[in-house]
């Protein structure tokens, strides 16, 4: 390998992602979305004050219930024509609206139990995940028993060929456009809660807490009315990168299918340094290090960049989000540092 | 032993002190089940508390099944096949011993972060990396016999796993770094490591599926029944030594200390960081002990595919016993009686075995809950289930430890 330069190298490099691009780029973000959503669901409890550990948790019972209800209401609803855009059905609604209220309840209850019990928060977060992956697991095994017809998923926006070949800007409308409407509607989240969160009322009274309670109260904000309702917030955001998960990513529930999607996001929200997009920057850099990493064990290419790229072992490319994170935590490039009150339960103080 | 045990920071569940001499022995009967009540209750309440929820949810969910109506008898038969299945033979208390074993140690990892105010979540990592390394370790000593390959192979498991623990502790010393994130983080890279390890150097050539080679002269020696390996004895000797370690050394103390008031021991002239170091490596030499007797014992050689839950069903055990050596064996033993039961109820009354997940969750539940549980109880001067975790997440936010 020594005998390479490195600016050859790079050149074969940089060739080799040019090629691949459309397909790494549409992979990167069907990749990244609940990715991304899990640590939008980070950022907007955690900027308030709340870690919200339990996230994995929320998504992966968000996944199961979106599916399982979606079944159910098939079952006895009916089958029915999907509209032509999305293919949203009415089962397919149903599993929606049940998955997002699955996850608000189990915000509820991590709301309940951190801010007005006052218990330690990554305790909560932490039962919540070995709850869910129970919890689901047994109504999985005991549901899968009549293998019960699920309701489908949503489909992705059709991009014509001709404006995915458009020169310069195709992939990118297709990596971005071609995608179902919940991931569609997660990147539109993104932004918006970006700009809710540094251009309003809301935003500023969500920093303020999670920085400082206390000052924030005497100023007249409700901290704990304010936490609960970033709480649910996140709960309902982390459903909904559930239901990507076993409504538009795939069709079906599998155990354990968010897989440390929740973790990641987590990591993706501190590379980010808890703002929206910089989560879902992160999120995309480490689901284009997994494209890249699937790019190159399908078609790397033949010549000695290729070879060095094939050398790297595939399980190299697995672990990298988690290594940045690591790497980006302990401040080696870039320290990442979280709201000052992220974590501490908030007592009011008592009336004089 | 001549200290009582009233006066020991955490009270154990002890038996009526001999020595009492003069004084009532009711009068300290009675104090001592006093104690041994306010720490017990709650986990006992937890326990029964999920014991009946499951029955609910047992009932409710024989309706799903095609064509079944609501089972009333289901959960006791259920419960019954559970026993039998753990306690009710001689190979069901053996399973029993065997699947505890690993949970007494990657438990006792977790119960001491637990206690230096460290949320170990990497107890997974760390039992993986642990058993890799263990079967490394057998294969490169393959040849010299037992007697060098098995205590050779365990000190590979335990030095690996306390190097993956020692990281956190390392990051969270000197960067602030929080623990919590980084064990997660390490968790991940330690399924890439093992995946990358077996299906590449580790690999045993000659076998269809990745999986390492057989661990040979390092198997443990079987002492009862089918599978009862000597790992179960190293589990219950780790017991009294961690006690030791917590409750009659000075750097036990100071483990406590650092997790009560880190500020406060470092004014005393403690060192949190090295205390912090020293913890998280010997909670993850525990975790990599028990992947090490896993596969020693019971496997023999580590499939790519390995798939364990030990590492987290050690926090519930941590949690269900208090982070107290003696809390940890009991909890270790019921959770290992669940698993060992959980075939045997399949089979015979059609319950998942994932009941068992289901049961450890709702525990989990009732014991977050456990100041509500209080109040509805009416249950006085009976400790909090998580009273020793409770300033855990407080330093998420700060800066590294002075």
């Amino acid at each position: 390998m020594t005998d390479i330069p490195v600016l050859g190298f790079i050149i074969q490099f940089a060739q080799f992602l040019l090629d691949q691009l459309p397909v790494i780029a549409h992979s990167s973000v069907s990749v990244a979305i609940p990715i991304a959503l899990a640590g939008l669901c980070g950022v907007v409890s955690e900027r308030s004050g709340v870690v919200n550990i339990g996230l994995e948790g929320m998504m992966l019972t968000a996944a199961f219930a979106g599916w399982a209800s979606g079944a159910a209401a098939l079952a006895i609803l009916g089958p029915s024509q999907g509209t032509a855009i999305f293919n949203i059905t009415l089962p397919l609604l149903v599993g929606l609206v049940a998955a997002l209220l699955s996850g608000v309840l189990l915000a509820l209850l991590h709301a309940w139990v951190s801010i007005t019990v006052r218990a330690d928060q990554i305790v909560s977060g932490v039962i919540i995940n070995i709850a869910a992956l129970g919890v689901t697991g047994y109504l999985n095994t005991l549901i899968s028993g009549s293998s019960p017809q699920g309701a489908g998923g949503f489909k992705p926006l059709v991009i014509s060929a001709d404006v995915a070949n458009i020169p310069l800007v195709g992939w990118l409308i297709n990596a971005i456009f071609n995608q179902g409407p919940i991931a569609i509607s997660a990147i539109v989240l993104i932004v918006v809660v970006q700009i809710l969160l540094f251009r309003t009322k809301w935003g500023l009274r969500t920093r303020a807490v999670g920085e400082h309670p206390r000052a924030a109260e005497t100023v007249g904000i409700n901290v704990v009315r304010l936490r609960y309702r970033n709480v649910i917030m996140s709960g309902a955001i982390a459903a909904l990168a559930g239901a990507y998960l076993s409504m538009e990513s795939t069709t079906s529930f599998q155990a354990n299918m968010s897989a440390g999607r929740g973790f990641i996001g987590l990591a993706a929200m501190i590379v980010g340094r808890w703002t929206p997009v910089g989560a879902f920057g992160a999120a995309l850099l480490f689901a284009s290090s997994t494209a890249i990493g699937r790019a190159i064990s399908f078609a790397a290419p033949e010549n000695s960049a290729g070879d060095f790229l094939k050398s790297i072992p595939a399980q190299f490319y697995d672990a990298l989000p988690y290594l940045v994170t690591i790497i980006i935590l302990a401040g080696v490039i870039g320290r990442s540092i979280p709201p000052a009150a992220d974590g501490q339960p908030y007592e009011r103080e008592a009336a004089a | 032993m001549t200290d009582k045990p009233a006066a020991a920071p955490e009270p154990q569940p002890a038996a009526p002190n001999k020595q009492a001499g003069r004084a009532s022995l009711l009068g300290i009967t009675r104090s001592v089940a006093g104690q041994a009540w306010s720490v017990l209750a709650m986990p006992l309440l937890a326990i029964v508390l999920a014991l009946i929820v499951g029955a609910v949810v047992i009932v409710l969910s024989s309706a799903l099944a095609p064509g079944a109506k609501f089972d009333l008898a289901l959960p006791l038969r259920a419960y019954q096949a559970l026993l039998d299945g753990s306690l009710g033979s001689a190979d069901g208390r053996v399973t029993t011993l065997v699947e505890a074993a690993p949970l007494i140690f990657a438990g006792l990892g977790v119960g001491l972060g637990f206690k230096a105010g460290l949320f170990n979540i990497g107890a997974q990592g760390q039992f993986l990396v642990g058993a890799v390394a263990a079967v490394a370790g057998a294969l490169v000593v393959q040849g010299d016999g037992p007697l060098i390959a098995i205590p050779f192979a365990l000190i590979c498991g335990a030095i690996a796993g306390a190097l993956w623990g020692f990281i956190p502790g390392f990051l969270k010393a000197f960067s602030g770094a929080h623990e919590v994130v980084t064990t997660i983080m390490l968790n991940y890279v330690a399924l890439a490591l093992i995946s990358w390890l077996i299906t590449g150097p580790l690999r045993n050539p000659r076998a269809p599926q990745p999986i390492t080679p057989n661990v040979g002269d390092a198997i443990l020696p079987v002492l009862i029944g089918r599978d009862g390996h000597i790992g179960i004895i190293l589990a219950f000797v780790a017991v009294p030594i961690i006690w030791f370690l917590l409750y009659r050394m000075t750097v036990g103390f100071e483990i406590r200390a650092v997790g009560a008031n880190p500020d406060a021991s470092r004014y005393a002239g403690m060192k949190p960081r090295r205390l912090v170091m020293l913890t998280m490596s010997i909670a993850g030499g525990l975790a990599g002990l028990a992947g090490t007797i896993n596969i020693l014992g019971i496997s023999h050689a580590m499939p790519a595919s390995y798939s364990t839950s030990v590492g987290f069903d050690a926090i519930t055990v941590a949690l269900l016993g208090r982070s107290h050596p003696v809390g940890i064996t009991l909890a270790a033993l019921l959770f290992g009686m669940l698993r060992a039961g959980a075939g045997l109820m399949q089979v015979n009354a059609g319950v998942p075995a994932e009941l068992v997940d289901l049961l450890e969750a709702i525990i989990l539940l009732f014991l977050v809950a456990s100041p509500v549980l209080r109040r509805l109880f009416r249950l006085r001067g009976v400790k909090s289930s998580l009273g020793t975790t409770e300033t855990m997440s407080r330093t998420y936010g700060s800066e590294a430890i002075r």
